[in-house]
């Protein structure tokens, strides 16, 4: 029985599309519960109830937003380019969900390990622009163009400070493997990377809102503005596709700062064991951040979010990267930034 | 037929019918939306390849930054296509020229060609256990340091040079001061007057 789920082809198939399941309907059930949490958070800043009537607390409340989705009618106006306008949407949630191929849960828990692991996710979330661009073309109209315009823009520039910070981690490191960026951080909560690259972690929390257009920064949907950006002519699933690709990005980028600067799935104190608990609890948090900023902050102003993404991070991260590379080189306080050296 | 030659025909049939749509499509944008799939099917031969790195840099550089400019440009450009199609025909002769030459220098190189003995050494020389990414590195900024930093110093006279070009100072428009504009608070910038009822300012 073993032997045919390893040798034979077919039993190799089966044996991938069963882990893709494995990690694609946890993910996607806890992406209804997150996207509760996100609304709970926000109303209660503003002392609201939020959702509260489907199921106890409002617990079923996405779940019903769901189904009304996708059984509501899909509108296609007119003079729009239809294959494009329904490809839009379809790339955007196909690309957030392949990225999770590269991510591990735990010590092994991936279901592809590659050695360009975080070039991979890197590329994928550059591509994640092409959903917002082609929408916004293929809508033929006025809002959803700006909307796509703008987030293009946006997404772009914000990329090149993501990778920035990136590198930096990778020359810590030595690897682009998660396993190997993880295992380098080993050895308690302040070995985390989030001490050895300290102010990146705030750099990347703010480049991941601009990257995802999360407010403050979510001038591609803008309401007061462009009523809602790219996704205006969307409806029904479409829709409901857009929005999971874009819910999909924003957790991804959570697990991207658990992984790189706060030890993924490592236990922060040295008598409790490692865990997928901890990864998910990470994730949680960065998350709970994500909802707190929404909550918190007014929206930027366009010219402002491009003068922070090009004139303030890029040089910060630009800097960042020759210091941690001066600093690893000459393994400076016994190699704290050239962790390759220590396990050697 | 094993795994490996189906994904290589998959991706090559792909990078190949992308090309040619690329070409004879009429809609601009979706010429560059099927170059783009040609790009990304091209980064899957490099990764059968065992050239991961390169895969994931053909799609980061090319995929990610060049052809978004390239959408950008045509769906913002409001160009009559249909008189493009129409001038097309004058270039034919031309177009088919340099596809002879480009076809006939492919023929040169891989019937008469012949590798000298040290480059066919290298060709053949077996792959390091290292990872390529890490063998890359140690080509590049190891043994061939030099030419790699002068490939960087002609991109960067390149990138001045394109500054230099476009770059002019208009005297007659408003500029914004951004420092101005981060320290301005209310105590400078508005007061609070008492009015008097039926008084007014």
């Amino acid at each position: 029985m073993v032997e045919f789920f390893t040798n034979t082809n077919l039993g190799i198939v089966l044996v991938i599309l069963g882990q893709c399941l494995l990690v694609l309907i946890p993910l996607l059930v806890a992406l209804a519960f997150l996207m509760y949490a996100d609304r709970k958070i926000w109303a209660a800043v503003q002392m609201r109830k939020g959702p509260n009537m489907v199921g106890p607390f409002g617990l079923l409340q996405s779940f019903a937003d769901f189904l009304k989705y996708i059984v509501k009618e899909i509108i296609v106006p007119a003079g729009a380019d239809k294959f494009v306008f329904f490809l839009a949407p379809m790339i955007a949630f196909v690309l957030a969900v392949i990225t999770w191929a590269v991510i591990p849960f735990n010590d092994g828990w991936v279901i592809s390990n590659i050695n360009v692991a975080i070039l991979y996710v890197f590329a994928i979330s550059s591509l994640e622009v092409y959903g917002v661009i082609m929408g916004g073309w293929a809508s033929n109209s006025k809002y959803p163009f700006l909307g796509s315009l703008r987030s293009a823009a946006q997404m772009i520039s914000y990329e090149v400070s993501i990778g920035l910070i990136i590198i930096g981690v990778i020359i810590s490191t030595g690897s682009m493997n998660f396993g190997d960026i993880v295992g380098a951080q080993e050895g308690g909560f302040f070995s985390w990377y989030w001490v050895a690259h300290f102010p990146m972690l705030f750099l990347f929390f703010i480049s991941a809102l601009a990257e995802t257009n999360r407010p403050p920064f979510d001038l591609p949907e803008a309401e007061s503005e462009l009523v809602a950006g790219y996704q205006v002519e969307y409806s029904s699933t479409p829709f409901l596709l857009f929005m999971i690709g874009e819910l999909m990005a924003v957790v991804l980028m959570c697990a991207l700062v658990s992984l790189l600067f706060l030890g993924g799935w490592l236990s922060p104190v040295g008598f409790l064991p490692d865990g997928v608990f901890w990864m998910v609890l990470k994730m949680s948090a960065v998350f709970f951040m994500f909802s707190m900023v929404k909550a918190l902050t007014p929206r930027y102003r366009y010219d402002q979010l491009m003068r922070i993404g090009w004139k303030v991070f890029l040089p910060l991260s630009l800097f960042w990267v020759v210091l941690v590379s001066f600093l690893a080189k000459f393994e400076v306080l016994g190699g704290f930034w050239a962790r390759w050296t220590m396990g050697v | 037929m094993t795994v490996a030659a189906f994904t290589f025909y998959l991706f090559a049939i792909t990078t190949v019918a992308g090309g040619l749509m690329t070409v004879i499509s009429r809609n601009p944008v979706h010429s560059v939306l099927w170059l783009i799939l040609s790009f990304l099917s091209s980064a899957g031969l490099f990764v059968l390849l065992g050239a991961e790195f390169v895969a994931m840099l053909l799609i980061i550089v090319y995929v990610g930054a060049v052809a978004v400019l390239f959408l950008f440009v045509v769906m913002m450009l409001d160009v009559d296509f249909a008189e493009l199609k129409a001038e097309m025909a004058k270039y034919i002769p031309l177009a088919l020229l340099i596809g002879v030459i480009i076809l006939m220098q492919l023929g040169m190189a891989f019937g008469a060609w012949d590798y000298a003995d040290a480059v066919a050494a290298n060709i053949d020389a077996p792959k390091g256990t290292e990872q390529n990414t890490a063998a890359l590195g140690l080509l590049i900024y190891d043994k061939y340091i030099m030419l790699f930093q002068l490939a960087g110093l002609i991109l960067l006279v390149a990138m001045i040079g394109a500054i230099v070009l476009t770059l002019r100072h208009r005297v007659d428009i408003k500029r914004q001061n951004v420092m101005q504009q981060m320290h301005r608070d209310p105590a400078k910038s508005m007061k609070n007057i008492d009015v008097k009822p039926g008084q007014g300012l």
